[in-house]
């Protein structure tokens, strides 16, 4: 079967609740704190760590939520990620946009070993340690640019826009070979794409648009190779359509990911005085600082969908195969069992060994590009403003709390 | 300790790299892992111990 689609899933019959287990419930999603993932975590961890979990688009399968189980469940190599993204636990898939339910060459994160191995490998010899920390003086560069661009403007300003957006969407480009002169358009079209308010028509026509978009660059990059990682793709053998989906995805990821850990965290690190004390008077601390706020935080808010391809048992829970099961990661980094004290923020914990960025194959590819961005932006940041501060009461911040990814609509600093 | 890796199962995520820099690297090619040293001394222990834990597909064992 070329694509498991939510249709021919709901065909193949994933099961509903069986007698006597519990209700199936909606994935929580609320927050009651902007910065905490919804409540209901720490009661499901404590008393229904693996729960029914009822799909808006009808199907009913499972919700794990403690760290082991996560992890357990992400490392299995009995679990299919083609239903990711296919498959939504909040929403029901908007009207006409159908077909964007099919898995596509190039789209790895949609595909399995041994598919999934060769795309992989493709890519992670450009995304190593080694290389990464080389590309720390050009971040660097970038950072201090976008700081005086700042300094220039002079307060307040909104730093999503002049700062948290603008240094991973510079530095994926140039990583890339993108035209940073074309980020209005694939800015705004990733947002869309990531956003839970998108209507089935908006979607489809972001997509193609985006597609559109990376075509073009993927056949100059072809006539006329530049020093970038577009231009090393095209010398392999691949297809206009899979180099146009990898660049794509290459290019969303990029973005939205980083560009919100950026602005959460600095809002996290400016409503807890003590901890962005403890930073600015040991700049040391940035890794583990770092690290804390992708625990913290972790943006990919609504976990990961996987589908079981077999029967198997996590948490003393038995999964029937064909059901999809949704990974928290957010619940996960709060669990009190592998983290002590999880709802407080601290960043000199010396060893939190988080699943932000995932687990198992499909853990992110990009990590190590985000962990330099974040420590040279923090850092940067912080010693450029010495006295940046909120310019609006913290209760005003406004969440993007309607996206795949959490972020902020924007950040208004001072200093 | 010594330090053994299956590299087959390895998806280059780095995390061993980034945990014991002496221990481990990457492949320029495919960034899958390199064992710097199978026999890391003592003081590396605690980090060897952590890269293990932390790497995404288990590649890594140690014999202690």
């Amino acid at each position: 079967m070329a694509d498991m689609t939510l249709e021919s899933s709901r065909a193949t019959g994933i099961p509903g609740p069986r007698s006597g287990a519990a209700l199936p419930r909606r994935l929580p999603w609320q927050r009651e704190q902007p910065l905490d993932p919804p409540e209901e975590y720490a009661r499901l961890r404590a008393e229904e760590p693996v729960s029914r979990l009822a799909f808006p688009d009808g199907p009913v399968g499972w919700l794990v939520t403690r760290y082991e189980d996560v992890r357990a469940l992400l490392a299995d190599p009995r679990i299919s990620s083609r239903n990711t993204l296919a498959v939504n636990p909040v929403r029901r898939m908007p009207p006409g946009a159908e077909a964007l339910l099919a898995v596509e060459p190039g789209q790895f994160i949609r595909m399995d070993p041994p598919e999934h191995t060769g795309y992989r490998k493709l890519l992670t010899g450009q995304f190593t340690v080694r290389r990464m920390r080389a590309l720390g003086p050009r971040i660097q560069q970038i950072v201090d640019e976008r700081l005086e661009a700042m300094a220039a403007q002079g307060p307040p300003i909104d730093l999503v826009q002049e700062f948290a957006l603008p240094v991973p969407s510079l530095v994926i480009c140039e990583l890339l070979g993108v035209p940073y002169a074309d980020r209005a358009l694939f800015q705004q079209r990733s947002r869309l794409l990531l956003s839970m308010d998108t209507d089935g028509p908006t979607l489809l026509r972001a997509r193609d648009e985006m597609r559109a978009y990376m075509l073009e660059l993927v056949r100059a990059k072809r006539a006329d190779p530049t020093d970038d990682l577009l231009s090393g793709l095209a010398g392999k053998e691949l297809t206009d359509l899979e180099l146009v989906n990898i660049g794509n995805v290459l290019l969303v990821a990029g973005h939205e990911t980083t560009a919100n850990m950026l602005a959460l965290g600095t809002l996290a690190l400016l409503r807890h005085e003590d901890q962005l004390a403890a930073l600015r008077a040991d700049p040391s601390l940035v890794e583990s600082a770092v690290e804390e706020l992708l625990r913290f935080l972790t943006i990919v808010q609504t976990g990961v969908v996987r589908t079981a391809l077999e029967d198997l048992e996590i948490g003393g829970q038995r999964i029937r195969a064909g059901e999809l099961v949704v990974a928290s990661l957010a619940s996960a980094n709060r669990d009190a069992e592998q983290f002590s004290e999880p709802d407080v923020l601290d960043l000199s914990r010396e060893y939190a060994p988080h699943l932000a960025f995932g687990h198992g194959v499909h853990q992110c590819l990009g990590q190590q590009l985000a962990r330099v961005e974040m420590q040279v932006g923090f850092t940067a940041l912080l010693a450029r403003f010495p006295s940046l501060r909120l310019a609006v009461p913290a209760e005003q911040v406004p969440m993007r709390d309607d996206n795949f990814i959490l972020g902020l609509r924007e950040l208004p600093v001072t200093w | 300790m010594r330090v053994v890796v299956d590299v087959g199962r390895c998806r280059g995520a780095g995390l061993c790299a980034l945990t014991a820099p002496e221990v481990f690297d990457q492949t320029e090619d495919d960034g899958t892992v390199v064992v710097l040293d199978p026999a890391p001394p003592q003081e590396l222990h605690v980090a060897v111990r952590r890269a293990a834990g932390l790497c995404p597909n288990a590649v890594i064992s140690l014999e202690e």
